[in-house]
Formats: C-alpha cells, structure tokens, sequence
C-alpha cells in the first residue's frame, strides 16, 4: 500500500509547526501580519499593558483602509471615531516600529490588496490579519486566514499562532467559463451549492481547468470569497501566473533570490495522490451570471431566474430565513431578477476592485449613460496604485462621463464605515461579498454581482443578462 | 478574564440560522479602540427601532418588542441558545465582547464559525456545540417553560436541564482548560522562545527571502 500524498494546505502546515502540542493543536509560525486600524488598537494595548515587545517588526505591514474617506477634502472626511483609529494606527506602527502606508501614500488601499500588489505576500508563507478576507492571499499558495483582536496581539508578542490543523477540501471546477462569466459568479455559485458553512472547519483548495486559466486577480477573487463559504483558508498551487505577477514587486526578492525563491515556490502545489476530506466538482461551462437576492452569500441565483418562493423549502429553519430576507429586501417570490432595480451601484471591495475588475467594468460602460433612475454610482479602487493604473489607461474617464463618481481608495460601501453608504431601504448593486443585513448602511438592501453585471446594472437600471451585451 | 467553572443561568431562545457577527455588533460600534462599551449595542439593528450610533444613551430609544432579548422573560438571560453556524462573517472579536459584556456566559448551537468560536474562548465565553435534534429540543423546552434554566458543569463537560436530563458536550481539552484556568495564553507561548528562535534560524537557511531584514 502507498501512502498517501500531501495537500499544499499539509505541505504549509508542515512547514510552519514550531511546536506540537499534546492536545492536537501546534504552535504556527506566522511569516506574514498585515494590520489595519479597526482590529489592532485593542492588540497594541494588550502589548503595553504587559509590556510585551514586537517579536519580528519587518513580519508586520499595516494600513489604514476601513474608515478611510474616499473623497478628496473635507465634506467625507472621517468622523472623530474613525480618525481616532487612523491616528492610533499611526502611533502604534510609529511607537512599535512597524511599516505603514499612510493615508496620503499611494501604496495605501484595500489591507488583501495592498499585500499581494506589494509582494508582501509570497508563496509558501503563512499569512494573517485581523479580518476574515485574509482568505484572500491563499491565491498565492499562502496559508493565510483571518484571525481576532487577541490573536494579533498573540501574533504580534510571538509571531506564532496556536493553531489546530483543519480538514482538507478540494473544490475542482472543470471547463470553461463564458468570457462573460467571472470568477466572482463562480464562487457565488460555489457558495450558493455548498452553502455558508459547507466549508466549516476546511482549508479549501481551489483547482481544475477553470482555476488554472484565471489570472490572479481572478484568483484572489474567489479566495476572497472562501470565508463566505465558511472556510477560515482557502488555496491556489503556485505555477506561472503566480510567479509572473510576484516578479519585480517591492517586497518580492531580489539579489539572486529571487530564482531560489521561484524554485521552491513551484513545489507549492498537492501531491498527486493527496487525500482530500471533501470534495467537490464543478462544470464552469454551465454557470451563468449570478445575482444575489437574500441576506446571506448563498442566497443566490442566475440572472435570467426568479426570487425563489420558500414555500418550496422544507426545512423550517431554512424557509424563516428565506422569509425573513425577502421581507428584508423587500422583495416578492417568483419575481424575475431582471425586473429588480437598484438604486446605487458600487464597484469596490477586496474582492472587486483589482484594474482587471475596473477594466471590465469599464469596458461595459464606455460610450454609455448609467440610467436615471440610478441615485448613485461609484468606482472605489482597492488601492491608490491601482487607482494610478486605471487613470493611465484612460479608465477613470470613462466611468465619470458616463456618470459614476471615481472615488479614492478604501473599503468604502463594502461596509458602509466611513461616509459612503446605502440609506434605509436603497437597493445596491455591488460587487463586494456580503448581503448581511444592514451591511452596506442601515437596512440597505445588496445584490452581491460581478463587476461587470454591476456596470451593466448601472446602465440599463436593472439587472441584465451581461452575456446579451457586446462582450469583449 | 473570568474563570468559568460551571454557570446557571436563564436561556433565550434566538430562532435563526447563521447570524452573522454584523448582526451581533454592526460595523458604526466598531470605531471604538477599547473593549468594553459594546453590551448595549448587542444585535443593535434587531434590538432597537432607531439606527445606532457610537455614544449614544441606549436608555430612551425605542425597542422592538418582538426581538427575544427585548420580551420580559429572557431579560436577564445569561445562556443563548440559537441555530447553526453562529458568528459567521467578520472577524470582528467586538462580537464575544460585546456578548459577554450584555450577560452572557454561554452560547448553545449546533455549529459556529470557525473565527468566532475561537474568538470566544480568548475571551471567557463557552460556545457549546450539541447536535441538531437536541437543539430542537432545547428550544421546544424553553418556549414551554418561563424561567427555564440551563446549568452548564465545564469540568464534567455536561448540562443539566430542568428535566433533569443530562447533556454531554465536546471540547477540546486545551479550550477547556484556558477557560476554567484563565490562561494567559501569550505568556505560556513565551515559555518556547527558545524554540520559536531555533525554527527562526532553520527556516531562513531553507527560505532565506522571508527574513530580508537579516540579508
Ligand atoms: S473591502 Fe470589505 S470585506 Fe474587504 S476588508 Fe474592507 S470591509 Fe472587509
């Protein structure tokens, strides 16, 4: 009998245990801690109030991105509570000696898009910041995963973790997607089949066909969007694209590294024979443009369907819930999607706002109007280099002459912190990743689309079938 | 941190599946940089009619009578017992605070969400997982009987109904003990310095571009 082989999640775990416990659990060294301004203060009083020091300064980042404005000037600008988190952010990174980009630092943006875009992020690290979306970065074949308050100030005394191995899933997407289906409408379709806690207690990798042909940006996406599906982790192998989109970036190595870095990276990926606890397939070729109806992720359906009808759920907890999310969105069973129409649109977020999502978005967008009945339309890059690029490749003019407001850098809509948000009852087309009740403002109502149903959302007023439009 | 070693207390029933940690504490709580504060803000949309800002007094605005929290008998609740996949969502650790701080001791459901069961433990609150069925009851238990309560033994990892049918729950036995010892968990960490400085050396002979500070 062979043995069998090791998943990448195994092969990073392997690699990161300093310590096993009796119990199970082990002691994780963390090579990657990213930090923003909401989940750190509380960490960095904990280190004073024990007077424990920064155990490895050059592992930490940190970013202001929350409760940012994403105006110029003062109208939006930060409320006393958000400014007082920026300024402690400010002063812990200061006092403690860590790196951080500023508000008015081009580098500043989205905390999971900054990491890969600097090469903070590298394969083969384990990664971690006080946010679920850390999910993010397994696109790199990096074990990365969300954590707590008290588990940064852990990581930040220690640079360890005390962790307990999760199961391994495989999720495998076979085919092609239609060029007008993205990956944000496959992990919305993923989560709408396995559910929010399908993948509970997973590290999930993502493979197959559909995968391997994805950018990164693509890739991130649907990483991103693996806590909604209830995994703490998710991972992508390591091959070309990852390593051509790490080459030359700031914090990616140099100096004759670089090519011994790259030789071990491309290891980074399951054994053949590796034993997956769970395992899904899918077919790309049959998934269509997704729109989101509910108040949880996996309340999802294609855009040329209708509102389901709960009535046709049979377990009970499930159809209060459906019940209770259509009284919420105000909406009616057997409505089609395509007569539903938002009020706002937002394309932002870290799991929308790369140039490759601005770019198609725009590309839907050029030479047309965004409708009247649309109170507001914005375009939020997730960085301020990402918002560079847009603007050199013409991008930013597009969305303003035909209506959107072209926004500074932030998390902005995604959860409505700073000023931008939905008022009671607005209907929101947006390309972030939760419909959570009051997630985007206070009794808002979010259609979670890709950036490109959330563009054409904006023009035609309504939701359309994007696959009907000129597509290139 | 307090030490949890068994606790009594009366149980509300919150009937719904997979709430969210926006839900347990919105975002506009969040601007805070302590850790107290957040109890009066607990589940703010369900609990009060206005919108919730930071700061404001809880004392005068106007409750929706229909929430569980809000209904007289599960006032003084200290025991949630709710659905499945409990906590999901973000990270935030402001949830178990701000739970904690409103009363509770403990949550009952059939799953949580991975961060946010972990979340708990660092802060003193027992999540306590038990399957499907006995949840059921258990709600069907405390809809028939006002002023039911749950008494939950950590030691023994066992609940006791007011039936007094007896309950047996799962916990990893390190959870267990950081509860009921108070572990100050970074402290006993520190206790491998030595170790974590060897796989320091080790792991930058074999990956030497994750330690550029030191190239
Ligand atoms: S963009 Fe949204 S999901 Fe992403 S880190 Fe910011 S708030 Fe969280």
């Amino acid at each position: 009998m062979t043995m069998a082989g090791q998943t990448l999640y195994d092969k990073l775990w392997e690699t990161h245990v300093v310590h096993s416990n009796v119990d199970g659990t082990s002691l994780i060294y963390i090579d990657r801690h990213l930090l923003h301004e909401v989940t750190s203060p509380q960490a960095f009083s904990g280190l004073r109030l024990s007077k424990h020091d920064v155990w490895r300064r050059s592992s930490n980042l940190a970013v202001p991105d929350h409760n940012v404005p994403t105006t110029d000037g003062d109208e939006n600008a930060t409320d006393p509570f958000s400014a007082l988190q920026i300024e402690k952010l400010d002063e812990n990174c200061s006092d403690f000696g860590i790196t951080k980009f500023g508000l008015n630092d081009p580098r500043q943006g989205i905390v999971h898009v900054m990491g890969p875009e600097q090469g903070a992020t590298l394969p083969g690290m384990t990664v971690v910041c006080g946010d679920s979306h850390t999910s993010t970065h397994g696109a790199f074949g990096t074990l990365a995963f969300g954590i707590g308050t008290s588990e940064v100030e852990h990581v930040l005394a220690t640079q360890c973790l005390i962790q307990k191995k999760m199961k391994n899933m495989q999720i495998r997407v076979d085919g092609e997607l239609d060029p007008a289906v993205t990956p944000k409408d496959l992990i919305l379709y993923i989560i709408g089949k396995i559910t929010t806690s399908g993948g509970r207690g997973h590290a999930i990798e993502f493979g197959g066909e559909a995968i391997r042909v994805l950018s990164m940006e693509g890739r991130m996406t649907i990483c991103n969007m693996a806590i909604e599906a209830g995994a703490r982790a998710a991972l992508m192998a390591v091959d070309q694209a990852t390593i051509d989109y790490l080459q030359g970036r700031p914090f990616a190595p140099t100096r004759g590294m670089w090519e011994k870095a790259v030789h071990s990276w491309r290891k980074l990926k399951s054994d053949e024979n590796a034993y997956f606890d769970t395992i899904h397939h899918f077919d790309a070729a049959s998934i269509e443009p997704q729109v989101t109806w509910g108040t949880s992720p996996e309340m999802v359906v294609p855009v040329g369907s209708s509102v389901p009808d709960p009535a046709d759920e049979s377990d009970i907890t499930k159809r209060a819930g459906m019940e209770r999310a259509l009284d919420y969105m105000g909406l009616k069973p057997g409505t089609p999607i395509s007569e539903i129409n938002p009020d706002k649109v937002f394309i932002g977020s870290c799991t929308n706002s790369r140039i490759e999502d601005l770019m198609a978005a725009a590309e839907i967008v050029r030479g047309r109007k965004v409708a009247d009945s649309i109170k507001q339309a914005m375009v939020v890059p997730g960085s301020g280099l990402v918002k560079q690029e847009a603007e050199s490749r013409g991008l930013d003019k597009v969305f303003t002459e035909a209506g959107f407001e072209w926004r500074n850098s932030g998390c902005s809509m995604c959860l409505g912190m700073n000023a931008d948000r939905l008022e009671p009852k607005e209907r929101c087309a947006s390309t972030s990743n939760r419909n959570f009740e009051g997630r985007q403002g206070h009794l808002g109502r979010t259609h979670l689309v890709s950036p490109v149903m959330a563009a054409a959302a904006a023009v035609a007023g309504k939701f359309i079938d994007v696959r009907k439009w000129n597509y290139h | 941190m307090e030490n949890f070693l068994k606790h009594k207390g009366l149980v509300a029933p919150l009937d719904r599946a997979d709430v969210d940690t926006d839900a347990i504490i919105p975002k506009q709580f969040l601007k805070s940089v302590e850790k107290t504060g957040f109890g009066k803000y607990l589940f703010d949309t369900w609990r009060y009619l206005d919108r919730g800002e930071p700061g404001m007094d809880c004392t005068d605005r106007p409750i929706n009578r229909d929430f569980v929290l809000n209904i007289e008998r599960y006032r003084d609740a200290t025991i949630l017992l709710t659905r499945g996949n409990f906590g999901c969502g973000s990270s935030r650790e402001h949830a178990p605070w701000a739970l904690i701080e409103y009363g509770f001791h403990a949550l009952i459901a059939p799953s949580f969400a991975d961060i946010f069961y972990n979340n708990c433990f660092k802060n003193g609150l027992l999540p306590i997982t038990l399957d499907d069925d006995v949840i059921e009851k258990l709600f069907h238990e405390v809809e028939e009987m006002p002023g039911y309560k749950l008494t939950i033994d950590l030691e023994k990892q066992i609940v006791h109904s007011p039936a007094s049918s007896i309950i047996e729950f799962d916990i990893e036995l390190s959870r267990r003990q950081a509860l009921m010892e108070g572990i100050d968990e970074i402290g006993m960490t520190l206790k491998y310095r030595k170790i974590i400085k060897k796989y320091e050396v080790a792991r930058q002979l074999e990956a030497p571009w994750l330690y550029p500070e030191l190239s």
